[in-house]
């Protein structure tokens, strides 16, 4: 069959969520990132909640986050995302309100505010990019750099004695009585992409049951930052990542 | 006849808070104005009118709720005493550089450092020149009684809303603790969604029913973007000083000598002209209101007929600058203070000025 | 049941990072050899009548440059 006979609006299968804004994203090629604003993009249209839902940008390279999503956007300082969610939700119930933050914003600088929203069981969701490096400001260490990895502060690998341990944020956010689903998961193929939009979907209802914080990290890629191109940073996440940050749900309640 | 209630002045500004419709209340214990949050706490305002009050993990975090709130174009607020405010001059800057209305009540203590508990004025610069990075200036109101407490927190909603933009009432640790008598308001309701939408569509965060989404941010990567906006804040600034400045004077109608003072100082200082009258020295006093706006003209019109002026504060000499700015040399500007938590008294201040004539 | 798909790129906002390329079961896409003009080889559909419109591109894509397009056959 000729391609333009296939290429027809009822044919259509999967396309772009008019969610998402026209903008072209500023994140380099092959970055996690994209794939995730897509995936709560299209969680936010299935769901019809365009017009109820706040996102709060952090700081880092995701803090343009705004220019991507169309809808209302709060830019919060470095790492204090989950205290500006913290008060939406309170004075806007009926609001489905989260936070997006990497892992310099969120397990750095912003670890009090995550802990202590998460363990106030803040009826928000918040999406964690683990991506082992800070991107924005040229690939220095992270709480998540995994030990032995090179980064602009680390250029002889990450040493535990000089620069202490990877920290597993989500394992403690999980042992937290607020909480009432934390999940780690990834975005470098279809499958996974797709248990992604899955879990992002569960957080987002659980904000609307009273239930508690649901938290979502997602493991991810900086290839950038990493200095490899992004299918060979795929493979790196899969092989030197996920044995260290293990993908799956570490609460569900 | 309105109800009077006799209530230290943190306890007047939870009352102004309620009082003045306000949605929200984010804020962390430190002496000397914990009672602001242990009385909103008792009285469980969110039972009646609906008001959210909630205790942060820091004041890092309280100032960043009030981020959050203000988004939202809820009329939210904060309180904190010196140490707690330096913590929350990042907020206040973001806050500042993202046009949004809050109010910020501080009620200072001794400082540098830990410092003491005791009363002080020694945050003037911190507040009235900024505080976090950046050229911005918070809105300043300066209360002199509990009654002020009460009334400053609904004034200071008001001038927030009207230009977006952060206000602060600059209380210190004598005005929080005293009790006197506080006459309370109509209460007014908190507004409903429908008002917030009608008033803040065009900026807030309160979801996109009917439009694209709204951003709220302070980000501008393009350096020709940030200065057109800074320029948009002093024209703001240039507005506020042309429009919102307050004051009030006292014996200066045929004063020749003038102390200028605010909030708990002001007082003593009435005190003060009233000695200097019985000797017949003609002294007034001009207490700001507003600390910014700062009233320069009022006390350059003064100027001509005065021999000098007396700056008095509970700290090393900050507003002094501020007068003799506005003096220019013209006359003599003194100054007088006390720090680390002592008070003068009338008769100690009569003495240093009388040492000026 | 088979199926028969199709894809269209929107050539200008791809930025070639190809990791839709390695996630085709089929082999009928590959980065092209010419720029846009943003300076990336972007993505093409170069064996056609292999692609099966599974969608695994356009699900991985970062920049969501891919529509797909699906029929039985």
């Amino acid at each position: 069959m000729d391609i333009n006979e296939i290429i027809k609006p009822e044919n259509k299968v999967y396309g772009k969520t008019p969610v998402l804004k026209d903008n072209i994203l500023h994140y380099c090629p092959g970055c996690s990132h994209g794939v995730v604003h897509k995936v709560i993009a299209e969680v936010i249209e299935e769901m019809g909640i365009q017009d109820k839902t706040i996102g709060i940008s952090p700081v880092g390279c995701s803090v343009f986050a705004y220019n991507y999503l169309d809808i209302d956007w709060q830019q919060a300082a470095h790492g204090r995302a989950p205290a500006l969610a913290t008060a939406t939700k309170r004075l806007m119930p009926d609001k489905y309100v989260f936070t997006y933050q990497g892992d310099g914003d969120l397990a750095s600088i912003g670890t009090a505010e995550v802990m202590h929203a998460c363990n106030r069981g803040e009826n928000i969701v918040i999406i964690f990019i683990n991506n082992a490096i800070y991107g924005m400001t040229g690939g220095q260490m992270a709480p998540t750099t995994l030990l032995g990895q090179v980064t602009a502060t680390t250029p002889y690998g990450r040493k535990a004695e000089l620069n202490g341990y990877p920290l597993k944020i989500t394992e403690l956010i999980a042992q937290l009585e607020g909480t009432c689903y934390v999940t780690r998961q990834s975005v470098q193929n279809p499958a996974a992409v797709r248990k992604t939009k899955k879990a992002i979907r569960k957080a987002f209802e659980n904000s609307m049951m009273h239930k508690g914080t649901s938290f979502v990290e997602v493991v991810s890629t900086c290839n950038s930052g990493w200095k490899v191109t992004p299918v060979e940073a795929n493979k790196w996440m899969e092989e030197n990542m996920f044995p260290f940050y293990p993908l799956g749900d570490m609460k569900d309640r | 006849m309105a109800e009077k209630i006799l209530m230290k002045g943190n306890e007047a500004i939870a009352f102004g808070a309620i009082d003045c419709g306000c949605d929200g209340y984010f804020g962390y214990p430190i002496t000397p104005q914990s009672e602001v949050m242990e009385t909103l706490m008792k009285v469980q305002p969110w039972e009646t009118t609906g008001m959210v009050v909630l205790q942060a993990e820091s004041e890092t975090s309280s100032i960043n709720m009030v981020y959050g709130g203000a988004c939202c174009g809820k009329k939210v607020m904060t309180s904190s005493s010196s140490p707690g405010i330096s913590l929350m001059c990042e907020g206040l800057s973001y806050i500042a550089g993202a046009e949004l209305p809050c109010v910020v009540v501080n009620v200072m203590r001794g400082g540098p450092g830990l410092g003491t508990i005791q009363p002080s004025q020694g945050d003037y610069f911190q507040t009235v020149k900024g505080g976090g990075h950046g050229d911005y200036h918070p809105i300043v109101l300066a209360p002199a009684s509990a009654q002020d407490m009460y009334d400053f927190v609904g004034e200071a909603f008001d001038l927030a809303f009207k230009y977006r933009n952060p206000a602060i009432i600059l209380g210190d640790g004598v005005i929080g603790q005293m009790m006197e008598k506080v006459e309370l308001r109509p209460a007014k309701p908190r507004r409903t969604d429908e008002e917030i939408r009608a008033l803040c569509d065009s900026w807030a965060t309160i979801g996109n029913t009917g439009r694209h989404g709204n951003t709220i941010t302070s980000l501008a990567l393009d350096p020709q973007v940030q200065e057109n906006f800074n320029i948009k804040l002093q024209k703001k600034y240039a507005e506020i000083e042309a429009n919102e400045v307050r004051y009030s004077t006292y014996m200066t109608d045929d004063a020749e000598y003038l102390i200028v003072a605010f909030g708990c100082m002001s007082r003593i200082g009435e005190k003060v002209v009233e000695l200097a009258r019985e000797e017949g020295i003609r002294l007034g006093l001009l207490r700001p209101i507003t600390l910014y706006p700062f009233p320069k003209k009022e006390i350059d019109s003064l100027v001509p007929q005065l021999k000098n002026i007396l700056s008095l504060e509970l700290n090393a000499g900050q507003m002094v600058e501020d007068i003799r700015l506005v003096v220019n040399g013209r006359i003599p500007v003194n100054f007088y203070g006390r720090q680390g938590g002592m008070i003068p008294d009338p008769e100690e201040i009569l003495e240093v000025f009388k040492k000026t004539m | 049941m088979a199926t028969q798909g199709a894809i269209v790129v929107d050539k200008e906002r791809c930025k070639g990072c190809g990791v839709c390329v390695v996630n085709c079961p089929t082999g009928a896409i590959a980065l092209s050899h010419e720029v846009n003009g943003r300076g990336y080889n972007f993505l093409s559909l170069v064996n056609p009548e292999k692609c099966i419109g599974c969608a695994n591109c356009a699900t991985v894509c970062p920049d969501s440059v891919i529509t797909v397009y699906r029929v039985k056959i």
